[in-house]
């Protein structure tokens, strides 16, 4: 990396050279975090699929396979989708707005990538380790909406405009109850960088994990996640019975893949983040030899898995919200839950220090 | 000029022509999604200033909350421009005398001595560990604790208000009960009864 830079600084002079160097190299380690995000999106669409079939006792996808290799059948499905996804043609409705048209998928998978650039993998290998780091993810999560809304209106139809109509009242309403279930991580650790909140549930076991003192705030950040995500049981965006398919009604081919592709990209996000605020990132369950010996990043990405089967399990099991529940789960159960509770934290936070030091809050505060 | 005069130039003119657009073009779906990029292009403009907490939560208010509330209204909202022109040139003197009010405030504000470029002293940059999170969380709940607290005050009236505007109590609405829904017993809905069988003549 420095002969990069020494050489950049040679050919374009020192005002230059340092930023396009740095430029660069930016560029590199985003690939290095996209790629392999993108093809984690790939297979955990091949995962939902398995796993879904699994539980309602089929088999699931068990033909395409990588050069004849009969025990991977099934494994290349993938890549076939996506083959096929980009030979189609992308339709573009009449009377549509076609730039919006275009653009809406586009904005939809560009946040949920974006979000990456803050997220911890172990102590030092995190892309962008800035101070307001779960204030950017937060920003950045809430930017999804507006592909929904765009695609919703762009295409002109009137069932894709239900959809996006009911997508943007959902995802701003959880957005509420995910900000204040935030707002508890972020006062049990005092700093708003992601890396200073894992390094905050370091101790001796999963016991110091902010999963168990903010418990009801892990089930209010979690579903309120699903919920983001449009995921079911809370997907009335798409809500095939009644309103065809939603906001994407009208796309087809890759534009459509795109917004699949965001879908997951998405729920990998969601499931990162739990993991990092609540099941203390890339730290082991319990601090001794045969766990701590293995790397953090394969911790955290058990961590997803685990979480994300969460999300492939919801939706084999539980049937849509009806719409009216939805907000009502939202703005009346949600919302003053984490009210009470960060209440109750700050009041807990205010204890004598004698009182903190005690068990068992010494494990959180001490 | 360097790199970060670029960047600079870059976003002040999208940030510009943007805010232009958003008074210029007739769609209001438009107008309001270029609002959306003029928001983000300005708190491009406050990361270059390292106020990254004012620029963050920018985007995560204004872009990610306001405007999608504010796109979900005009979006449902069908707009005649036709109707909308009427009266057009009845009111100009009047909207054309409050523009250039406002344009003359603005100019002696932003030519009064607080923002001559002499008298003010450069910026000094921050090293890396500042947080300006902490400076700025500092600074509202001591210094200006009380217009924080008044101001969040009057906003949360406004709410009480809004709400209180669109209650309307209205007696033939049917609602569920989910804590009765579930509290139903068999016996509630079903009764069996023993019937002989019955025979075909």
């Amino acid at each position: 990396m420095d002969a990069l830079q020494q050489l950049f600084v040679q050919i374009f002079g020192h005002d230059w050279g340092i930023p396009l160097s740095l430029l660069i190299k930016n560029l590199l380690l985003i690939l290095a975090i996209v790629v392999p995000l993108l093809l984690a999106v790939a297979y955990l669409t091949f995962a939902e699929r398995k796993i879904i079939a699994y539980m309602q006792v089929r088999v699931g996808p068990n033909r395409v396979t990588f050069f004849g290799i009969s025990w991977l059948k099934g494994w290349a499905q993938p890549i076939a989708d996506a083959v096929k996804a980009v030979m189609k043609e992308i339709i573009v409705p009449t009377g549509a707005s076609k730039f919006l048209f275009i653009i809406a998928p586009i904005l939809s998978l560009a946040p949920a990538l974006a979000a990456w650039a803050v997220v911890p993998f172990s102590p030092e290998l995190v892309l962008s380790d800035i101070n307001a780091g779960l204030l950017y993810i937060l920003a950045m999560t809430s930017l999804g909406v507006y592909g929904v809304i765009i695609a919703g209106w762009a295409s002109n139809s009137k069932y894709a405009f239900l959809g996006a109509m009911r997508s943007a009242a959902q995802v701003v309403s959880y957005e509420l109850a995910m900000g204040f279930a935030l707002v508890c991580v972020l006062m049990m650790s005092a700093s708003l960088n992601l890396g200073d909140i894992v390094a905050g549930q370091q101790g001796d076991s999963f016991l110091n994990w902010y999963l168990i003192p903010l418990f009801p705030m892990f089930l209010v950040y979690f579903i309120s996640g699903v919920a983001e995500t449009n995921r079911a049981p809370f997907d009335v965006a798409e809500g095939e019975s009644e309103i065809v398919a939603g906001f994407h009604v009208d796309y087809s081919g890759m534009a459509f893949t795109v917004f699949f592709l965001a879908e997951y990209a998405n729920m990998i996000l969601v499931a990162t983040l739990a993991s990092i605020m609540f099941l203390g990132g890339w730290l082991p369950p319990i601090d001794m030899a045969p766990f701590n010996l293995v790397p953090g990043l394969v911790w955290l990405m058990l961590k997803i898995a685990f979480m994300l089967f969460f999300f492939l399990w919801f939706r084999a099991t539980f049937p849509r919200y009806r719409y009216d529940q939805i907000m009502r789960l939202g703005w009346k159960i949600f919302i003053p839950m984490t009210l009470v509770w960060i209440v109750l934290l700050g009041a807990v936070m205010q204890l004598p220090e004698s009182v903190q030091r005690s068990f068992p809050l010494n494990l959180w505060f001490g | 000029m360097n790199f970060q005069d670029l960047v600079f130039f870059t976003f002040a003119s999208v940030l510009v022509l943007s805010a232009l657009g958003v008074v210029t073009f007739r769609n209001p779906v438009y107008a309001a999604l270029l609002l959306v990029l003029a928001f983000v292009t300005s708190s491009g403009l406050w990361l270059l200033l390292e106020a990254e907490f004012l620029a963050i939560t920018l985007v995560l208010v204004y872009v990610g909350a306001v405007m999608v509330l504010f796109l979900f209204v005009v979006m449902m909202l069908d707009i005649n421009l036709d109707r909308l022109r009427e009266g057009f040139w009845k009111w100009f003197p009047f909207g054309a005398v409050v523009a250039l009010v406002m344009a003359v405030e603005m100019g002696m504000v932003l030519m009064s001595r607080q923002f001559d470029l002499e008298s003010l002293p450069k910026p000094v940059p921050k090293d890396i560990e500042f947080s300006n999170t902490k400076e700025l969380g500092r600074l509202i709940y001591t210094d200006y604790v009380y217009a924080f607290e008044l101001a969040a005050v009057i906003l949360l009236v406004a709410m009480v208000a809004a709400i209180a505007i669109t209650l309307r109590h209205r007696t033939d609405k049917k609602l569920t009960n989910a804590g009765r829904q579930i509290a139903v017993k068999r016996n509630d809905r079903l009764k069996i009864i023993s019937m002989s069988a019955e025979k075909k003549e």
